[in-house]
């Protein structure tokens, strides 16, 4: 009793479940590689649009990534969606939830929520696992409901993990290629930084004009603080 | 030109004498202790903070959406689809941390130099009351973004008033005004946020600069200056607030705005503390997140809630509650209202106190840091202690340890500052 009344009122504090299994490989990203952003949202579209919708997020807004709202339409809007229009899916979030057991979330913020180097290695690291009811797990997040999306370029992978004896102490990761894909380890990991580059990108648009923005800012406030540290001292010289 | 200024100003002073009244009275006459130093810029800083959140703030206000169904998505659009939307956004969401944190050293700074002392008792009350209220203002403002972590957070802080015995659950519905934080909380505290808590923050600064102004400033050594008046009756160390720390101030500020302007342009999330990455996942009222922690600014109470074993009242007919710790986190707070009778040490300033004091406060540094610190993390933080402790967190043995020496801090302090031996102050303050 004493411990249900507990966790109904400190549920959030008692609940920490720890996610902190797979080691995350660090992300290769560069937010201002434009070819990277270009390829990160070509497979954007092509392999998440379907069943992740980008509700925030307008078509017209990758005319940042140096495309035209021409290229835009022709490339990379897949749908009878206006170069205005946000990314919105056609797949209903309940239609989702009866097709995977969750629905897939809203990736506009994903980048945000989710840190670059968890989905990167989230991305890179789905097996065959025969138990689970798409046929696919993975390793940054085991018993997902999404199952391989880029598979074919991957090709399928088994892991097998070897747990530390004592029950102590990080588990062993064992991978091996099932059977090849379109791209070898390389590319697809170049695929990958591509679209983790890409969905940080979308996370915050506005994120490499604040930098920019924020150099010339300090600067001002350098040149104004000499003005002011002398007007001060101007009027101060004479208190003792 | 400048004559025809002259003459309307000439024309207004005559109908309105009170502005330049006022202005001389609380500015250029207004004498103010010449050896302020570092610690006497945040009370201005917050002033600056005050005028930032309240700019920043409206301009939210004409693009966000306090609407369950909306808020989320509009807080969004104010970041993609609003000209320069993201740069007010990002000032407000810094803005909020950076008021903490002037507070917190401006509070520091009446701790090292005694300011809360006799006959300065009101300006720290009205003081602690603006810090009350500032949390609540934080606290309101947490939910608007309607992420998981201003859900949930709003969802634990609210729970916490239903553990008062007897109204507890009343109260909390009272608050809530559902049973589950959902649209109709998100509208009251809108509504408290961008209205009320404002106008009773706004009041209490003044209240606060008023009761100051009639007192006069406290100083690094502790001294009041109007004991020593010159022969035109202004007091000999003290110097007219403007120019002299108008300007001061000025610099200072830019200095402030040069930190807050890097944090906000290069890492406006800094590190997950002041935005927290949950937050970018809309509120799901379904989905509990699996690790709650409060912005770092309220994390040093929370520890102390936490670290609060529950008690159980079965003889009572009580089922066993919470309460003790959320009553711990509420006198951790009040207590500050005491400190004027707490300390009953002579002097004022640390530079004459001795070694009791110091240790005290620097002791009492730490631990504040320590709590806040532990409160950001789960319990389970640093793995569990041997059975000798019962095999309990490690993280919750140090936060109830933390919380002792938090509580000691105020309890004893009647008793180690009188003990305390003093040094002798100086006749006139020391630049």
């Amino acid at each position: 009793m004493k411990k249900l009344l507990l966790s109904l009122v400190f549920a959030p504090l008692a609940a920490w479940a720890s996610e902190a299994g797979y080691r995350l490989d660090r992300a290769p990203l560069e937010p201002t590689n434009l070819v990277s952003l270009q390829a990160g949202a070509k497979t954007f579209v092509n392999y998440c649009l379907n069943c992740h919708g980008a509700q925030y997020m307008r078509y017209n807004r990758l005319t940042d990534l140096g495309l035209s709202e021409a290229q835009i339409r022709d490339n990379l809007i897949l749908t009878d969606a206006k170069v205005g229009d946000t990314m919105k899916v056609a797949l209903s979030a309940r239609d989702g939830k009866t097709m995977f057991g969750a629905a897939p979330p809203d990736l506009t913020v994903i980048g945000r929520s989710r840190s670059a180097d968890w989905l990167y290695t989230y991305l890179r690291t789905f097996y065959r696992d025969a138990k689970s009811p798409t046929g696919w797990n993975n390793a940054a997040f085991p018993e997902v409901a999404m199952p391989h999306v880029l598979w074919t370029m991957q090709g399928e992978r088994a892991l097998n993990i070897v747990l530390a004896k004592d029950g102590h102490g990080p588990a062993q990761y064992q991978w091996s290629q099932l059977s090849p894909g379109t791209q070898d380890t390389v590319q697809y990991d170049t695929t990958v930084r591509d679209l983790v580059n890409f969905l940080v990108y979308m996370g915050e648009p506005a994120a490499t004009s604040r930098k920019r923005i924020g150099i010339v800012v300090l600067f001002v406030l350098g040149i104004l603080f000499v003005f002011a540290y002398a007007l001060k001292q101007e009027y101060w010289k004479d208190v003792k | 030109m400048a004559s025809r200024l002259m003459a309307l100003w000439d024309w207004f002073d005559s109908r309105m004498p009170s502005v330049a009244e006022e202005f001389r009275k609380h500015a250029s006459e207004y004498y103010a202790p010449k050896n302020f130093n570092f610690w006497y810029f945040f009370g201005a800083l917050s002033l600056v903070v005050l005028v930032i959140q309240f700019v920043s703030g409206i301009f939210l206000t004409m693009n966000y959406k306090p609407d369950a169904n909306l808020a989320f998505g509009s807080v969004e659009y104010i970041m993609r689809d609003v000209p320069g939307g993201w740069l007010i956004r990002y000032i407000h969401s810094t803005g909020a941390s950076a008021f903490f944190a002037v507070v917190y050293l401006h509070m520091f700074r009446g701790l090292l130099y005694g300011s809360y002392q006799q006959p300065r008792e009101l300006v720290w009350i009205f003081g602690v009351l603006i810090y009350l209220t500032l949390m609540a203002e934080a606290f309101f403002g947490y939910l608007l973004p309607w992420g998981q972590m201003s859900y949930w957070g709003a969802q634990v802080i609210v729970n916490l008033f239903a553990t008062v015995p007897f109204i507890g659950p009343d109260l909390a519905l009272w608050i809530r005004g559902d049973y589950v934080v959902g649209d109709a909380t998100l509208n009251r505290f809108y509504a408290l946020h961008v209205v009320a808590i404002p106008l009773v923050l706004l009041g209490l600064v003044a209240a606060h600069i008023l009761a100051l102004h009639d007192v006069g400033s406290n100083n690094p050594d502790g001294i009041e200056i109007k004991k020593k008046k010159g022969p035109d009756g202004h007091p000999l160390d003290g110097i007219p607030f403007h120019p002299y720390y108008t300007v001061k101030d000025f610099a200072g500020a830019v200095v402030f705005m040069a930190v807050f302007c890097a944090i906000m342009f290069f890492v406006p999330e800094m590190g997950g503390y002041f935005l927290e990455y949950n937050n970018f996942i809309p509120a799901d009222p379904l989905k509990t997140p699996s690790h709650i922690a409060p912005v770092w600014y309220f994390t040093p109470y929370y520890s102390i809630l936490r670290a609060v074993p529950p008690i159980s009242l079965d003889w009572l007919g009580i089922p066993p509650t919470q309460f003790p710790g959320v009553m711990a986190m509420g006198i951790a707070t009040l207590i500050l209202f005491f400190l004027p009778w707490l300390d009953r040490s002579p002097v004022k300033s640390i530079r004459y106190r001795g070694p009791l004091y110091k240790w005290a406060l620097a002791i009492f540094v730490v631990t504040f840091v320590a709590l806040g610190y532990l409160g950001v993390e789960p319990v389970t933080v640093w793995g569990q202690s041997g059975a000798w402790l019962g095999n309990a967190d490690r993280a919750t043995v140090a936060a109830r340890v933390f919380t002792v020496i938090y509580f000691a801090f105020f309890f004893l302090m009647p008793w180690y500052t009188a003990k305390d031996e003093t040094l002798p102050v100086p006749e006139r303050v020391t630049m």
